[in-house]
Parts: C-alpha cells; sequence; structure tokens
C-alpha cells in the first residue's frame, strides 16, 4: 500500500500494464521526457524509452489515428489527448474508426484503445481547458466510456480499460489529480468496467454523480443529512454502459433521483439517464427527476463557480426532490 | 531591410493523356517494349498474371455496373482505367506486407487472395458477406489476406497505416504497410498528418496515391496549387516518386522499391501513380454533368489493359484466343458467384446487434430482443449511394 494521489494511481496503473506487457505502448502530446503537461507519465519515458513512450507532433486526428493503427497490429496503445477540449479533431478518428471498426469489419478487427484525457472545470481554465464531453461518445455506439472520482478506482478501472477488448474513452477528473489522496495497493487489481458504487447508503434520494462533481454530491448529501433527509451517493464509475442494475435498485427503493454532472444540460447525459430511469421507475417515481448540471453556455472562465453544479446548487435540488 | 524572395513553382500544366514530365517513370512504350533502365524484370508468367487479373478486374467492373442498373445490387465504385495503377502497386508487396485500402480496390483485394464469390457477397450485402451486410457494397474487409477494413470517410486510414508500420517496427517485424488513396484524399486532414508522422517516425510505410485527376466533381488542379502531388512529400521530408499509373510495369517497378526501402528501415514513400478515372466516382455519380466527353475519349486511348496486352503480344505471350478464353473464364466464373450470392439469403436479425463490442452489454441485448420480438419491416432495401 502507498498513499496516492489520482495523477500517482494513474501512473501506477500505466507503469505496471507496460511492465506486464510489451505491447502497450503510451503516446501523445509532451508525455515523454516531461512526462506529460499534468505529469501523469512522469517517469515512463525514462523507464521504457522513445519507441513505448511516444512524443508525437502535434495533432490529435494523428495520434488516434496512429494509435487506432496500432491496435490493429495488435498493440494495446494508450494514447494522450492533452485536454478533453482538444479531442475534436481526432473526433473522427474515434467516432467513424475506432468506435465502428469491429462492427463494420464483421468483427476481424477488434480495437482496442484506451484513450486517456482530462475532464472537466474547476482549474480556471476557460473554455477549452474545462469541458466534459463524454455525452458525444456515450451517444456512439462502440465506445465505452470511464470516468474515477479516487485513486484507488483510476488505478483499478485503467487496468480493466487497457485489458478491454473494445475501445475505452478514460475521462480524468483533473480538479482531484491532486486534491484526493488515498492508499492504494502496490500489487496488481482491477475493477470492472460497468460496475457502479454505492458511496453513501441511503433511503430518501438517490444521486448520481461521477468524477469531480462526486465529492460535491457527498458534502451535499452531509449536509441535507442534519435536516433528515438520507441520500444515497452512487459513483457511476463506468460511464457506458452503466450499471443500470445498481441504479434501479436504488431508485425502486428512494422514489427520487438527482444527477449532477459538469456538461451542459441539455442532450448531457443526465437527460439519458433520467430517460432510462423514468422508464424502469416510472411507477415508483414520487418527484419528479432532477438534473443539476452545467448551464447551456460555452465553459465560463471568470464565473466557473457559477457554472460548476457545485454544493450550493445540489443542496436546494436534493430539498426541494425529497420535499416534493 | 529583409530580403525577401518569392520561388516561382508554377502548376505544372496539365499534361495531354500518357505523356508525361521526365521525372515520371514509365517502362511500356506505344510498341509494346519495356524500356531496359526501367523495366523490373518480372517475367513472362508474373506479367500475364498481373494482365490477366486486370482483365478480371475490368469485367467484374462491368458486370457490378450492370447490376447496379439493373437494381439487383444497391452501389458500386468502379477502378475502370485504373486496373494498371491497382494491380501493379498490390503485386509490388510481399506476402507478409499489409495493405490498407481506400474504396476503389478490390481488384488489390482479389489480388490478395479473397475469393471472388466473398467479394460478390459484399456486394449483396448477404450473409457470407465478410462485412455481415453492414456496410455499403465496396466497404470490404480482409484480415486473412493481410488487408483493412474499408471506411467512407477520406484519409482516414492514412494515419492508421502509420500506427501500423510503427507497431510493426516495434515487433521488430521487417514489413511494409502500403495505404491507398485518391487525389482528392490529398487535401484531407489525415493526408497531412500521416505523412508528418511517418516522415518523423520513418515509418515503414508506402503511399500509394491513385492520383485519377477526380474526386467526384472536382479536378486535381482544384485540389492543390502544388506543381505536383509528389511534391508534398518534400515538405514532409518523405520521399516522393511518380510513376505512370496506366503502366502496370511502371507502377510494380517504383512500388516495389518503395516497399523494400520501407522493409529495410529506410523509411515511407509518397508514389504518386498518374492515372485517369475513365468512369463515374460511383454508380451514383454521371460525369456527363461536369466533364468534357472528349477529355474521356482522350485517355480511353492510353486504356491500361490495351498496353499491357501489347507488351504481352510483344513478347509472343498472348494471342486473342488467349483473351478469349481467360474472358469466357471469368464471366462464367463470376455469373456462377452472382447466382449464388443472388440465392444467399440477407444476415440473420440478430448479427445487427454482435461485434458493437466484445460482448453484448445489457442494453444491447435488451434493445435485440425487443427488436425480435417486435414488428418486421416490409423489406431489405439496397437503395442508391453517394
Amino acid at each position: 500500500m502507498s498513499e496516492m494521489n489520482l495523477v500517482q494511481a494513474i501512473n501506477a496503473a500505466l507503469r505496471q500494464e507496460m511492465r506486464r506487457n510489451p505491447d502497450v505502448v503510451v503516446l501523445g502530446e509532451d508525455v515523454g521526457k516531461v512526462g506529460g503537461v499534468f505529469r501523469v507519465t512522469q517517469g515512463l519515458w525514462e523507464e521504457f524509452g522513445d519507441e513505448r513512450v511516444i512524443d508525437t507532433p502535434l495533432a490529435e486526428g494523428g495520434i488516434i489515428g496512429t494509435a487506432i493503427g496500432m491496435a490493429l497490429y495488435g498493440l494495446r496503445p494508450v494514447p494522450e489527448i492533452q485536454f478533453a477540449d482538444f479531442i475534436y479533431p481526432a473526433f473522427d478518428q474515434i467516432v467513424s474508426e475506432a468506435a465502428k471498426y469491429r462492427y463494420r469489419s464483421g468483427g476481424e478487427y477488434p480495437c482496442p484503445i484506451t484513450i486517456r484525457t482530462p475532464v472537466g472545470g474547476g482549474i480556471r481554465g476557460g473554455h477549452y481547458h474545462s469541458q466534459s464531453p463524454e455525452a458525444l461518445f456515450i451517444h456512439t455506439p462502440g465506445l465505452k466510456v470511464v470516468c474515477p472520482s479516487n485513486p484507488y478506482d483510476a488505478k483499478g478501472l485503467l487496468v480493466s480499460s487497457i485489458r478491454d477488448d473494445d475501445p475505452v474513452l478514460f475521462f480524468e477528473p483533473k480538479r482531484v489529480y491532486r486534491a484526493v489522496k488515498m492508499e492504494v495497493p502496490d500489487e496488481e487489481y482491477t475493477i470492472p468496467l460497468g460496475v457502479a458504487k454505492i458511496v453513501r447508503p441511503g433511503d430518501h434520494v438517490t444521486v448520481i454523480a461521477w468524477g469531480a462533481m462526486l465529492y460535491e454530491a457527498l458534502a451535499s448529501a452531509d449536509e441535507v443529512a442534519a435536516e433528515g433527509i438520507s441520500c444515497e451517493v452512487i459513483d457511476l464509475r463506468t460511464l457506458w454502459p452503466v450499471d443500470i442494475d445498481t441504479l434501479v435498485q436504488s431508485v425502486q427503493k428512494t422514489g427520487r433521483f438527482v444527477v449532477v454532472h459538469e456538461a451542459p444540460k441539455s442532450c448531457g447525459y443526465g437527460a439519458e439517464l433520467v430517460s432510462l430511469l423514468t422508464e424502469k421507475c416510472f411507477l415508483r417515481l414520487e418527484a419528479p427527476p432532477v438534473r443539476v448540471t452545467g448551464w447551456d453556455t460555452p465553459f465560463p472562465y471568470t464565473l466557473e463557480n457559477e457554472y460548476l453544479p457545485l454544493q450550493h446548487r445540489i443542496v436546494p435540488a436534493l430539498r426541494e426532490t425529497a420535499r416534493y | 531591410m529583409v530580403q525577401t524572395s518569392s520561388i516561382d513553382t508554377p502548376r505544372r500544366p496539365t499534361p495531354a493523356p500518357g505523356q508525361h514530365d521526365d521525372d515520371v517513370v514509365t517502362v511500356i512504350g506505344p510498341d509494346g517494349q519495356a524500356n531496359p533502365a526501367t523495366d523490373p524484370r518480372l517475367g513472362v508468367e508474373m506479367e500475364r498474371r498481373l494482365y490477366t487479373a486486370m482483365v478480371r478486374t475490368r469485367i467484374v467492373d462491368q458486370q457490378l455496373e450492370r447490376l447496379q442498373r439493373q437494381g439487383r445490387i444497391g452501389f458500386h465504385i468502379g477502378s475502370l482505367g485504373e486496373e494498371a495503377c491497382i494491380l501493379g502497386s498490390v503485386a509490388a508487396f510481399r506476402e507478409q506486407d499489409w495493405i490498407f485500402p481506400c474504396y476503389r480496390e478490390f481488384g488489390a483485394l482479389l489480388w490478395r487472395g479473397m475469393p471472388l464469390q466473398r467479394y460478390v457477397d459484399n456486394m449483396y450485402g448477404n450473409a457470407n458477406d465478410p462485412v455481415k451486410g453492414r456496410q455499403m457494397p465496396d466497404h470490404y474487409t480482409g484480415r486473412p489476406y493481410r488487408f483493412g477494413s474499408v471506411s467512407s470517410p477520406i484519409g482516414t486510414q492514412i494515419t492508421q497505416a502509420v500506427g501500423f508500420g510503427w507497431a510493426a517496427r516495434l515487433r521488430r517485424d521487417p514489413i511494409a504497410v502500403g495505404v491507398y488513396f485518391g487525389d482528392g484524399a490529398t487535401s484531407s486532414n489525415d493526408f497531412h498528418t500521416g505523412m508528418n508522422f511517418a516522415g518523423v517516425f520513418r515509418a515503414p510505410v508506402v503511399f500509394l496515391l491513385r492520383n485519377n485527376r477526380w474526386a467526384i466533381s472536382v479536378p486535381v488542379e482544384r485540389q492543390s496549387a502544388s506543381r505536383t502531388l509528389a511534391d508534398k512529400g518534400i515538405a514532409y521530408g518523405v520521399r516522393a516518386v511518380r510513376c505512370d499509373g496506366n503502366d502496370a510495369l511502371a507502377t510494380y517497378a517504383v512500388v516495389r522499391e518503395a516497399v523494400e526501402r520501407a522493409a529495410r528501415g529506410e523509411g515511407p514513400t509518397l508514389v504518386e501513380m498518374l492515372t485517369y478515372r475513365l468512369g463515374g466516382h460511383s454508380t451514383s455519380d454521371d460525369p456527363r454533368a461536369y466533364r468534357a466527353q472528349d477529355e474521356v475519349e482522350a485517355w480511353r486511348r492510353t486504356d491500361p489493359l490495351v498496353r499491357m496486352r501489347r507488351r504481352l503480344e510483344a513478347l509472343g505471350a498472348w494471342s486473342e484466343a488467349d483473351e478469349q478464353r481467360w474472358r469466357a473464364e471469368v464471366e462464367a466464373e463470376l455469373r456462377a458467384c452472382i447466382e449464388t450470392a443472388e440465392r444467399t439469403p440477407p444476415p440473420a436479425l440478430s448479427s445487427m446487434f454482435d461485434d458493437v463490442y466484445a460482448q453484448r452489454p445489457w442494453h444491447l441485448r435488451e434493445q435485440a430482443e425487443s427488436c425480435e420480438r417486435g414488428p418486421r419491416a416490409r423489406a431489405h432495401g439496397h437503395g442508391g449511394g453517394h
């Protein structure tokens, strides 16, 4: 066991998988000598060299296209997109190519790549260093989408993602890269994809969150607990395919739920979660489902904390839902 | 004062069909004789194999176009006039090498060993289609033949070929990767990125640029102001050569050298194969709307099949009787494949939900069940295409 933050846990997962399997390679902008702009890949270049820790030219479409080619050959590439906000030049390669390769080739060509990229606000990054584009990828058949909230989960989920035979978007909540520390086993372990975690059991309202917003959800649950509202907080961990059973069981118990996410509200992932749970729990619902999300604006700089669905906006939503 | 200079490199004037600048490699002369300085000396057997494959490609193309006009298949994307550049280039790769196709190279797929029946099944999208009826015709896949999977977006296969080559080198496999694309794709993001990455990584890739002069309705002059498309290699530090793409032996010669260099670790090559798209972009296109028939007729006189046949006849290795016999053989084989494909049922309904992921997740199990229990469509259509 070692105390690690999220950056160190992801680094440990990469190092472990690269030692274990020579087919695992890391590529991206600044991932080599400098170890990434967030230092997530620090030390890998020294240990594994130029051929497996590859500083690429500055073109996201090239990073993902190259990684896809490597995966088709049989490698397990882990490309990094420096910020999720810069993933769009690679959108065609992810959506038209990686996501469809297995299907369009009748199963001949699996495409096991794990695209790591920091997401979310809270670092005063403005439009282009803050966005949460998960819904675009959840909407694309063929992709899996993961977003850990803590170092232990990050290591176990990244190992599972790299070993998974399908393309995975691995979103890293950069707001809590260094803010959360916990004991992480030095030995190998995995956390299966598609399994959510009830991080705080409760009876009155189900709160669904992931990544950095999980901590806002937990703080909000603490605050309303003093008023007698008991929240069941679920960390999705894998966004897609979602752990529907855990969600349905919880909502069947509470009859009320709130979804929290940073991305804009309209057509955000919360919309899909509300639809799914309404379809499956309609007769059990005792209050309208509520989404506490980013506004439908570009991500702002100065007013970042007004944009983000922080505790000050979650708490009233929990109260209203509980008392509806 | 800052000294300024201008480099005057005007676009090469449009050549007359079959006329080429000095840097364009050619082998077969108008009399059917090979230029001894450039002749790859393949031997009669190999030259016959090349020619017969070109003829087979042409016959299949023409028949598929007829089937589309009769409404028996939905779409076809042909290679009329480009047979020499497609077959001459693919023949230059060794068995251990890999090909990343565009969508106009079924001739290369057949050369690599795909049975004609499987290709025709792809045209029908039936239960035996290698892509299980999931894509339009001519979007095939051929992993057993070290041949990639076709997608419609332009140029996306180029960066993938570079990554594939990088991976091969990491595993110390001395292979070359060939990647096909057209002149239109030289304007795409992935062409620039792929060339740039390949130059930086010295990836073992041969960029097979079929310059057929037309990207649907847009002529090559509208794709680029470069003097030639091969000139683009200079900016990326990628070796570039041009060949007469209507000359199968010239194409073979330059591609073979590029394959050997790549496999030896000497880096990538861009091969600009100068040819002409005699047909439409696809069966959905009518080129009479945007180009003069005179131009097409002039290029028809440079037909790569005629040129290769003249070469074989000059060697005494082909006759009219050989031609008749071969054509009859291909036509009979194709007829049988079409009959079989037309008798083969469509893919099973539940197969629509396979291969999205390695295993079906809960939501696809749920949707597959709902689809299977639900109402059926009246027919499986095969409408038009792009």
